[in-house]
């Protein structure tokens, strides 16, 4: 039985910690503490996290101290959605997933595009060198997913500041902190707007369905939080190792169509949610011939799951025909990412378009020297300096 | 072969509409799945439908002989 600490920190930003990649060969099923000393199972094969993350006998309700999870700007709140088990889970996610089925979204496709192509706009009219998170990664997930609840349009500026402070790196705890009040109160308002004069819009939607105001406050705000930050990493991530590893740019530069697969291979190959799978056994399970007991936590570690040899042949490679759609990036199970195929679309339009719109894009900082999110919730880039 | 689909406990992800977006599609009201083609015949209809159901996060989908 091994005994670490777990460091989300990635020295080699394209690859997961080597102490990771070791314990899924050596013991991949671990005793691992967590930096405030807890001490939990860490699961790092594919097969051992999509066991867990599907079978209902662990829990996500991080209202029991014993839960693994931290959630240090969600105390004393609604319990959301991420933090429900089933029936009360089932219900409520069945309530909104229908905004975000495959056909629902494919519609949203023209919007999205226009919001890329104005923001592409807006870059191309300034300077020639930009931060690609300011000019685009995070604005383009903020826009859609504002118009998707019916934010209007003059509140957009205020959302996305608020947002980007809630986010950005360079901010106290107080301001996050306050950042977070703010938006709290903003969204808490628009669902009152839509109680008033309901519009055609995810919100007014489930407020006619009688969704309760103040659950559609939480639900309003975790899409906001949950949508956004992850999908600007994503977009960011991706722009910057296209630009570093120029051979797949060029690949997609020759076969556009290669853009579903190239989504799909960076979004293993990434797998940014550094702690979105951590569990609490409510009954002894066994895994991998390991028992966890009831009580116990439980961490599926699903970024080197998705570098598991056994499912994903040269793991470490990035490959767009791989197509390899069982990847655990958005997680699995009951909880799976509710807007994953918005995240898709989101980043399959941007890529596209990027790779077309900006031929002469580059990084304008040596790919090392680019600022990387460690430590954090998601795994990311706090700025891209971009030049074309 | 059969799809068999299990709607108690399906999540809505949708993940088997994107692999074979003619056999499956999701009801607009709460993203149950609907099954459109339950019986697969060729070998890339039946390759398609094994893997809706590994990547189907809720175990929802089954294939029979």
């Amino acid at each position: 039985m091994t005994k670490a600490t777990i460091s989300l920190r990635r020295p080699d930003p394209y690859n997961p910690p080597k102490e990771h990649v070791e314990l899924q060969a050596e013991a991949p099923i671990s005793r691992v503490k967590l930096t405030d000393g807890r001490e939990l199972w860490l699961l790092t094969r594919h097969e051992h996290v999509r066991a867990m993350l599907s079978d209902t006998r662990f829990s996500s309700d991080r209202r029991d101290p014993r839960h693994p999870s931290h959630s240090p700007y969600m105390s004393g709140h609604r319990q959301q959605l991420i933090e429900m088990d089933p029936p009360d889970h089932t219900q409520l996610r069945r309530s909104i997933v229908g905004e975000f089925t495959v056909t629902r979204l494919a519609a949203w496709r023209p919007r999205i595009q226009e919001i890329v192509d104005e923001a592409i706009d807006a870059m191309l009219a300034g300077p020639s060198e930009v931060d690609l998170v300011e000019a685009l990664s995070l604005p383009v997930p903020s826009m859609v997913i504002s118009e998707m609840l019916g934010v209007p349009y003059a509140d957009h500026d205020f959302f996305q500041e608020n947002s980007a402070d809630f986010i950005r790196a360079d901010t106290t705890p107080e301001e996050r902190g306050a950042a977070y009040g703010r938006l709290k109160e903003y969204v808490a308002g628009l669902v009152q707007r839509k109680i008033e004069s309901p519009g055609e819009d995810l919100l007014s939607r489930q407020l006619a369905a009688g969704m309760a105001p103040e659950e559609a406050v939480s639900v309003g705000f975790l899409l906001l939080i949950a949508g956004h930050e992850t999908t600007a990493n994503m977009i960011s991530l991706s722009v910057a190792t296209l630009l570093d590893k120029r051979e797949h740019l060029q690949a997609l530069r020759d076969d556009p169509q290669l853009t579903v697969g190239a989504v799909e291979e960076l979004l293993r190959y990434f797998t940014i949610a550094e702690i979105g799978a951590a569990r609490l056994a409510t009954e002894d399970v066994e895994i991998g011939g390991v028992l966890v007991r009831a009580g116990e936590g439980v961490f599926g570690l699903t970024n080197t799951a998705n570098r598991d040899a056994t499912v994903f042949p040269e793991p470490d490679d990035i490959d767009f025909t791989r197509m390899a759609r069982n990847h655990l990036a958005f997680g699995f199970g009951p909880h799976q990412c509710l807007g994953q195929n918005l995240a898709r679309l989101e980043l399959e339009i941007v890529l596209a378009t990027v790779v077309r719109r900006i031929p002469t894009l580059r990084l304008a900082v040596p790919f090392d020297e680019i600022p990387f999110k460690e430590n954090g919730p998601n795994y990311g880039v706090y700025e891209l300096k971009v030049a074309w | 072969m059969r799809i068999i689909a299990q709607q108690d406990r399906c999540v809505g992800a949708g993940q088997c509409v994107l692999v074979d977006p003619e056999a499956f599609d999701q009801n607009d009201d709460d993203g149950t799945v609907i099954v459109l083609r339950p019986d697969p015949r060729t070998d890339a209809e039946i390759g398609r439908a094994r893997e809706a159901v590994n990547v189907c996060p809720g175990r929802t989908l089954s294939l029979e002989p």
